[in-house]
């Protein structure tokens, strides 16, 4: 199983969780397990299929899009991290 | 011919600029620390209290022309006599301070003063760290940060900037001071609720170090008036709270090359990182094309934890100190993450994009070559 790092503004969708765990050896695969699991997720990470471009996604510290984006292979240690764009809310 | 025992001349400035000129050997007879501040070069330091142990050994022959001086004449006319009286005989005393020797254009020698005492006190215990010092903290002086926002991150950023000596802080900040906002915006304090937070913020900073110039800019960052904003400082905080604010603010910062160090924070967890454009990634690097609004969910709709804006401003402070000094390792390229809850730092690295739109190969503001 992977570890998946789920970001504060999608905990909520996932209940509350701050890690998740997949099964797959490759991004693609280990997301669609994921969502699987938590479908509220799906629309909220990719779109068309494709990586939304609003979150970027982490094995370990690599930004997949600088791999082999969804094809990217995944290993059993390894950290998923979705990451998407955080604006702050600070006033 | 004999020379008289009392071989001592009162010389003003102008002469004893001459007379130095023609080979006399001259004779500082303060002490060390005056030496330090200032002196004539080529003098001879002997202070007073030495002089009777050491003068035969400086100045073995008793016909050297001396040119004796203090800082007011004084001091040296009790050693013009004594050296009078064991015998040398052309004693030239400078009449007069060494303010009027530099007046009449007489050579000086002083260490580049890059602090004043004052300072040297108030700063002593960073100018200790062999990275600073006291060129380090002349940069810290020189410097100009400006603060987009002075709320949650601005806060803590800037009253760390202010105590450590940032010499221009520049708040950019349309908001008035809500009571909502002292759970965590240290700057401000519950009597000066519904006053403009710049101007609340310039009297907590002014209370904290007079000589930190603080400027207040009362409006909201755009399109329109970004470039004005930043132009004229060195480092940006970002500590915006919107998305279109950020998007502005990387463009125009790649477009004028202003480093920029971001923060963002969202009830447990933040997120830090520094943009060096050209050097390092960019914002659009990582997000390229603007998210909606309603993934950027403000405090008052999500809310935050006091002390996740003062870790977060607070690392930022610590990536201007670097940025200002030009030491260490800044965190361009990196994000760090940091979730209070679990107390874990985590980071990801960030790369330069080559079809950045902002700062990418085919940048319009890319350095030309």
């Amino acid at each position: 199983m992977t570890a998946i790092r789920i970001p504060p503004v999608l905990r909520e969708t996932v209940g509350g969780s701050r890690v998740l765990n997949a099964s797959g050896s490759t991004v693609q695969e280990v997301l669609d397990d994921l969502f699987a699991s938590h479908p509220a997720l799906r629309d909220r990470v990719t779109e068309g299929g494709e990586l939304s471009s609003f979150v970027n996604v982490y094995v370990n510290d690599r930004d997949v899009r600088y791999r082999d984006g969804l094809a990217t292979p995944v290993g059993e240690d390894d950290t998923v991290i979705l990451l998407p764009a955080m604006a702050g809310g600070l006033r | 011919m004999t020379s008289t025992p009392t071989a001592v001349r009162l010389v003003g400035a102008a002469d004893a600029i001459g007379l130095a000129n023609a080979g006399y050997r001259i004779l500082d007879v303060r002490e060390p620390v005056e030496w330090k501040e200032g002196h004539i070069p080529g003098a001879t330091l002997l202070p007073l209290a030495d002089l009777a142990d050491r003068i035969s050994e400086v100045v073995p022959e008793l016909d050297t022309p001396l040119l004796l001086h203090c800082a007011v004449g004084a001091r040296s006319a009790r050693a013009a006599a004594y050296l009078a009286g064991i015998g040398y005989t052309d004693i030239v005393n400078l009449h007069g301070s060494l303010a009027d020797w530099r007046a009449a254009g007489g050579a000086w020698e002083a260490p580049e003063q890059l602090l004043t005492p004052a300072q040297q006190r108030r700063y002593s215990r960073q100018t200790l760290i062999p990275e600073i010092g006291q060129a380090g903290q002349r940069k810290l002086l020189d410097s100009r940060v400006l603060l987009i926002g002075a709320g949650g991150l601005g806060s803590p950023a800037a009253l760390y900037l202010a105590a450590s000596g940032v010499g221009t802080i520049g708040l950019v900040d349309d908001d008035v001071v809500d009571e909502s906002n002292l759970q965590r915006q240290v700057l401000h304090t519950a009597d000066r609720i519904g006053q403009p937070k710049t101007s609340s913020a310039r009297i907590t900073l002014a209370a904290l170090n007079p000589e930190t110039k603080v400027v207040e800019h009362r409006e909201r960052l755009s399109a329109e008036n970004v470039e004005r904003l930043i132009a004229d400082y060195d480092v940006i905080v970002d500590g915006t709270d919107n998305f279109d604010t950020r998007y502005v603010l990387n463009d125009a910062a790649v477009r004028l090359r202003k480093p920029v160090v971001h923060g963002s924070i969202y009830r447990w967890d933040g997120q830090v990182t520094t943009f060096v454009p050209f050097e390092g990634p960019c914002y659009r690097c990582m997000y390229p094309i603007q998210p909606p609004d309603e993934l950027a969910p403000a405090c008052a709709v999500a809310g935050v934890l006091g002390v996740l804006p003062g870790i977060a401003g607070m690392l930022q402070a610590n990536e201007v100190f670097k940025l200002v000094l030009g030491v260490g390792e800044t965190l361009a390229g990196r994000l760090l993450m940091f979730d209070a809850m679990s107390t874990e730092f985590n980071e990801v690295r960030i790369w330069r994009d080559p079809a950045c739109p902002a700062c990418g190969e085919g940048s319009p503001w890319a350095p030309q070559r």
